[in-house]
């Protein structure tokens, strides 16, 4: 159950070695989601536990953007939350700049590091509080860090974070209701820089916003990246936008990470069967009409994952290994990938590159 | 007057009102539906689109109502029928497929009693017919050993296959038309495929019209025959989907195109138009899109644009007329 | 900075636009209960100033005075509108100071069950586990009895403790614990629901990130956004708290006959409705429910008008 060991170590695009500023390792989360006590004694069922998270590593580089993609239920909320400490890994370790950094215990020993990092949320219409001023929770972690001090500089400093996002800086007066949501979206955004991070989680920052709003959103989140020397973790379930946004991908299904590599690679040279049949979904604007091969089969319940292989029910290329033992990841040029089909060579080649 | 088209809408004009004056959610919308075609209506939230969906299938929402337009399903006007009347045409005549397919399932029946009800509702079949024709319906849908899920219950079927089941239903009494409001949004990628799939087949076959309701230009540029680029309760631009999206005339259709991540070829920044679309009790003088517009020019904001004949689109803006401003 | 002035324009400006300002003005019989119940505040805690007599002042009493119909009834002088009680005191004059009794243990008693309710129904929402299992299984256990049962007990056991003497010199005091501690379950209720709905919304999981601790979560970001439902429970309980009281005054174990509170009246006036004097207990029994009506009434359309979904 130890796949992916061997990722931390890997060359980031421009092939120089740099020191990750994340580097997270075998990370487990599993849930609880028994019936009550008293309901498991009447009905004799015992605990059930679901494997959100099972066994997943990655590294951040500074300044890069490595996304997590995958369909709902793959987990890869669950890492943005475990990175955050919004949840506790049963197991695995989170290591930021050389810091330990995985349970509450941890955190508790390094406030600062807890500062550097930051989240930006997917709902624009829950992730700020209704009944607080604009300026107030922008100014929350400057009050409570204690960046600042005195109304003049906090009320300042909101100016200048809201002029960053492109709002200004009389909005601090306004309610959440009185925006739209990719404003609401720009606020979060300047909560989330007020604590002055150098490390954003974001979790489906732009998949609750219209394409254009989405544009400008992605638009924005690049220039504060280039500006302030940002890295992020980005989660979506939407191929386009990690196409556009990431340096690095990583592929989840069912709470384990399937296949990683560097965008180009990721995208011109899918190796796991699941990455193939994501991006084989992607509606093509260039290609109206076309007959998109759609992959039979749903993501079976997390609760009761197949044995062996997770995507062996719906691949096309599962034999006896696949379903009775759990792959592990092969490091190859750009990435790593966890497929039984890959190690034995029997993988076909990918169309765009019979195309090419 | 006789009409070869299967829907026609005619200045179409939806209102809401508030306590704050009258807010107009569609505004002198028209289009077209041939019979077995496939119209796309896109555009952002608050647009319009559903909204417009609903009307023709009769179910705004109180107190919404149409306040001006007509609506004909083959040349006979349905906008202002009486609700008994309305209701044999939704289902007989125009079926509905919705976003979240456990709203249009009663979690209290089974699959196959709601399928029979409404078979029987529409079509002179007994029981046993009824069930029949519901299994063979179950199994067109892709529902694998359709004839022992028919006694299922809503719940225990996925999202994907509810999805099926909903359409199963709208397909029930052989409508000519589907209004279907954003039906795979509230699905996974790799599912969303199946469905839109399974849906162009299935028109196909049964020479079914569909009005799809959607945000996501990759749904429409798969799907869809022609398509309405909505803006602000207004219909932008409306032409064959690939003339849209290829050669857009709108710059409201050519910003949303430049804002879609494009896959092969990475760009630094999107395309992208700054503002956001106004609210409903704020829309601008002339045309609603001139504030965020970057070539608007005196008249735009003046006089409001019809939709005009643009290449094989129709474009409601002033620059297809006056090109000296391009 | 912003002048207080101009704050203060500001904040009627938006209270006259806002949403609840105008569902008030569009309902003529809120705005009838709005007014009967003002009335009422202004006739009770007024009643030093506004009431022709005193009926707490012993010395002014006289037993000769005793049992006048009110004005317009043979024998009744203008004197006394209402009449006058068992004891010779001015039937309108005792109404408005005991309804002033009945508002403020009525007060009282909301406001205790609403900060014991908030604050541990805050505690087992946010806390959840053993805390929230422990709190609401004893609210459990206290629904399966009648309020009014449980202000008994209450009031019977503080009399057990404080001694007869001493017990009606905190008599206030004991009802609104007795009326609050059987009223609590509600607001728990309540306001743990709806702490599960916001503890899991993305902008209390923000305050988490920053680095808030979860007291300061839960009363900083949660509480404010619990306070909605609480507050039309509040007014509605209001009445049932003023009823309680009245109940319990009228079963002899309230407030004193010395500082008749309505249910006092009610209970006094009681003795005397079949041998003709009916006005002792009529009056103070149509006050009574004029303003638990009213009360009730301003909470349904509170409740309506803070519901989005019926707006």
């Amino acid at each position: 159950m130890s796949e992916q060991k061997n990722m931390p170590e890997q060359k980031n695009i421009s092939g120089q070695k740099k020191t990750p500023m994340l580097v997270a390792k075998d990370l487990r989360k599993m849930f609880d989601v028994s019936a009550p006590w008293l309901n498991r004694l009447l009905e004799g069922k015992g605990k059930s536990l679901v494997r959100a998270v099972d066994g997943v590593s990655f590294s951040i580089n500074p300044g890069e953007t490595f996304s997590l993609v995958g369909e709902s239920g793959c987990g890869k909320s669950t890492v943005a939350r475990l990175i955050v400490g919004l949840y506790e890994p049963n197991d695995g370790s989170i290591n930021f700049e050389g810091v330990e950094f995985a349970t509450a215990a941890d955190r508790a020993r390094h406030p600062e590091i807890q500062g550097r990092m930051q989240m930006i949320f997917q709902d624009p219409y829950a992730s700020l509080n209704p009944r607080w001023r604009v300026g107030d929770i922008i100014a929350e972690p400057i009050r409570f860090r204690g960046l600042l001090s005195g109304k003049a500089a906090i009320d300042k400093r909101v100016g200048e974070l809201l002029s960053q996002v492109g709002l200004s800086p009389v909005d601090a007066r306004k309610y959440p209701h009185e925006f739209s949501g990719g404003q609401r979206q720009r606020i979060s955004i300047a909560r989330a820089l007020a604590g002055e991070p150098e490390f954003l989680v974001c979790d489906e920052p732009t998949s609750a916003l219209d394409v254009s709003v989405q544009a400008q959103i992605l638009n924005l989140m690049k220039d504060l990246q280039r500006k302030l020397g940002l890295t992020y973790l980005f989660i979506s379930h939407n191929l386009a936008v990690v196409y556009h946004v990431s340096d690095k991908v990583g592929v989840m299904y069912l709470g384990r990470l399937v296949e990683w590599a560097d965008t180009q690679t990721l995208f011109t040279r899918p190796l796991h069967p699941y990455t193939r049949m994501l991006l084989d979904a992607i509606p093509d604007l260039d290609m109206t009409g076309r007959a998109r091969t759609p992959v039979a089969g749903e993501v079976p319940s997390p609760l009761n994952p197949p044995p062996g292989c997770s995507f062996h029910p719906r691949c096309p290329l599962a034999n006896e290994r696949c379903k009775r033992e759990v792959p592990k990841s092969l490091t190859v040029e750009g990435g790593a990938v966890a497929c039984h089909a890959v190690e034995e060579g029997r993988l076909p080649p990918w169309k765009a590159q019979a195309a090419a | 007057m006789s009409s070869p088209k299967l829907l026609e809408v005619r200045n179409l004009r939806v209102e809401f009102p508030t306590r704050r004056g009258t807010l107009v959610a569609v505004d002198d919308v028209s289009l077209d539906i041939s019979a077995g075609e496939v119209l796309g209506v896109v555009g952002e939230s608050g647009a319009g689109k559903s909204m417009t969906g609903a009307a023709i299938i009769g179910l705004l929402e109180p107190p919404g109502r149409i306040a001006a337009g007509e609506i004909r399903l083959e040349g006979r006007r349905i906008d202002n029928l009486p609700y008994h009347e309305m209701r044999k045409i939704r289902g007989r005549q125009i079926g509905a497929i919705f976003q979240d397919p456990l709203t249009s399932l009663n979690p209290l029946y089974r699959v196959g009693d709601q399928l029979v009800e409404t078979i029987q509702t529409h079509l002179p079949l007994n029981q046993a017919q009824a069930r029949a024709r519901a299994v063979k319906l179950l199994e067109d849908v892709g529902i694998p050993s359709a004839s022992e899920r028919i006694n299922a219950y809503p719940h225990q079927f996925s999202g994907g296959m509810r999805q099926r089941v909903v359409i199963a239903l709208a397909l029930a009494a052989e409508p000519k038309l589907i209004i279907a409001d954003e039906p795979t949004t509230a699905l996974d990628v790799s599912i969303q495929a199946q469905i839109i799939q399974l849906l162009k087949r299935l028109c196909r076959e049964h020479g079914t019209a569909v009005m799809l309701v959607t945000h996501d230009m990759g749904v429409i540029a798969e799907t869809a025959d022609r398509v309405a680029v909505m803006y602000a309760g207004r219909i932008a631009e409306i032409g064959p989907v690939q003339d849209v999206i290829k050669r857009p005339h709108h710059p409201y259709t050519v910003g949303l195109m430049g804002a879609i991540p494009a896959m092969g070829h990475k760009v630094e920044r999107l395309t992208q138009i700054d503002g956001s679309m106004p609210r409903l009790n704020a829309i601008p003088k002339g045309c609603a899109f001139n504030p965020r517009c970057p070539k608007a020019f005196d008249k735009c904001f003046r006089d409001r644009p019809e939709p005009m004949p643009a290449g094989t689109s129709q474009a409601a803006c002033w620059l297809v007329q006056e090109p000296a401003h391009v | 900075m912003m002048l207080p002035t101009a704050r203060v324009i500001e904040f009627w400006r938006n209270a006259s636009d806002s949403d609840i300002f105008w569902s008030f003005k569009r309902s003529k019989l809120v705005m009838l209960s709005a007014l009967i119940v003002v009335v009422f505040f202004i006739g009770a805690f007024g009643a030093p100033w506004l009431a022709p007599h005193n009926p707490f002042d012993l010395a002014s009493l006289e037993l000769s005075d005793a049992f006048k119909p009110p004005f317009w009834v043979e024998g009744g002088e203008a004197k006394y509108i209402l009449g006058t009680d068992d004891q010779g005191r001015d039937l309108l004059s005792t109404i408005m100071y005991g309804s002033r009794i009945s508002l403020v243990v009525g007060f009282m008693s909301v406001v205790f069950a609403m900060t014991l309710g908030i604050g541990l129904g805050l505690v087992a929402g946010y806390l959840g586990g053993a805390a929230d299992s422990l709190i609401m299984r004893i609210a459990d256990v206290q629904l399966s009895f009648p309020a009014i049962l449980i202000a008994l007990l209450v009031d019977g056991v503080t009399r057990g403790i404080l001694g007869e003497a001493r017990h009606s010199d905190f008599a206030e005091a004991v009802l609104v614990v007795a009326i609050g501690l059987s009223y609590w379950v509600q607001y728990a209720r309540t306001v743990r629901g709806s702490v599960l709905v916001e503890k899991n919304k993305e902008y209390v999981q923000a305050a988490r990130v920053i680095g808030l601790s979860g007291p300061l979560i839960a009363i900083r970001h949660v509480l404010p956004n619990v306070l909605g439902p609480v507050l039309v429970i509040a007014t509605i309980n209001l009445a049932l708290a003023i009823i309680t009281e009245a109940t319990l005054s009228f079963l002899g174990v309230g407030l004193p006959p010395t500082e008749p509170s309505l249910g006092t009246l009610i209970r006094i006036g009681n003795d005397f409705l079949f041998s003709g004097e009916w006005w002792i207990t009529i009056f103070p029994g149509i006050v009574l429910a004029a303003l638990v009506l009213s009360v009730n009434l301003l909470g349904d359309w509170l409740r309506d008008a803070l519901n989005p979904k019926l707006r």
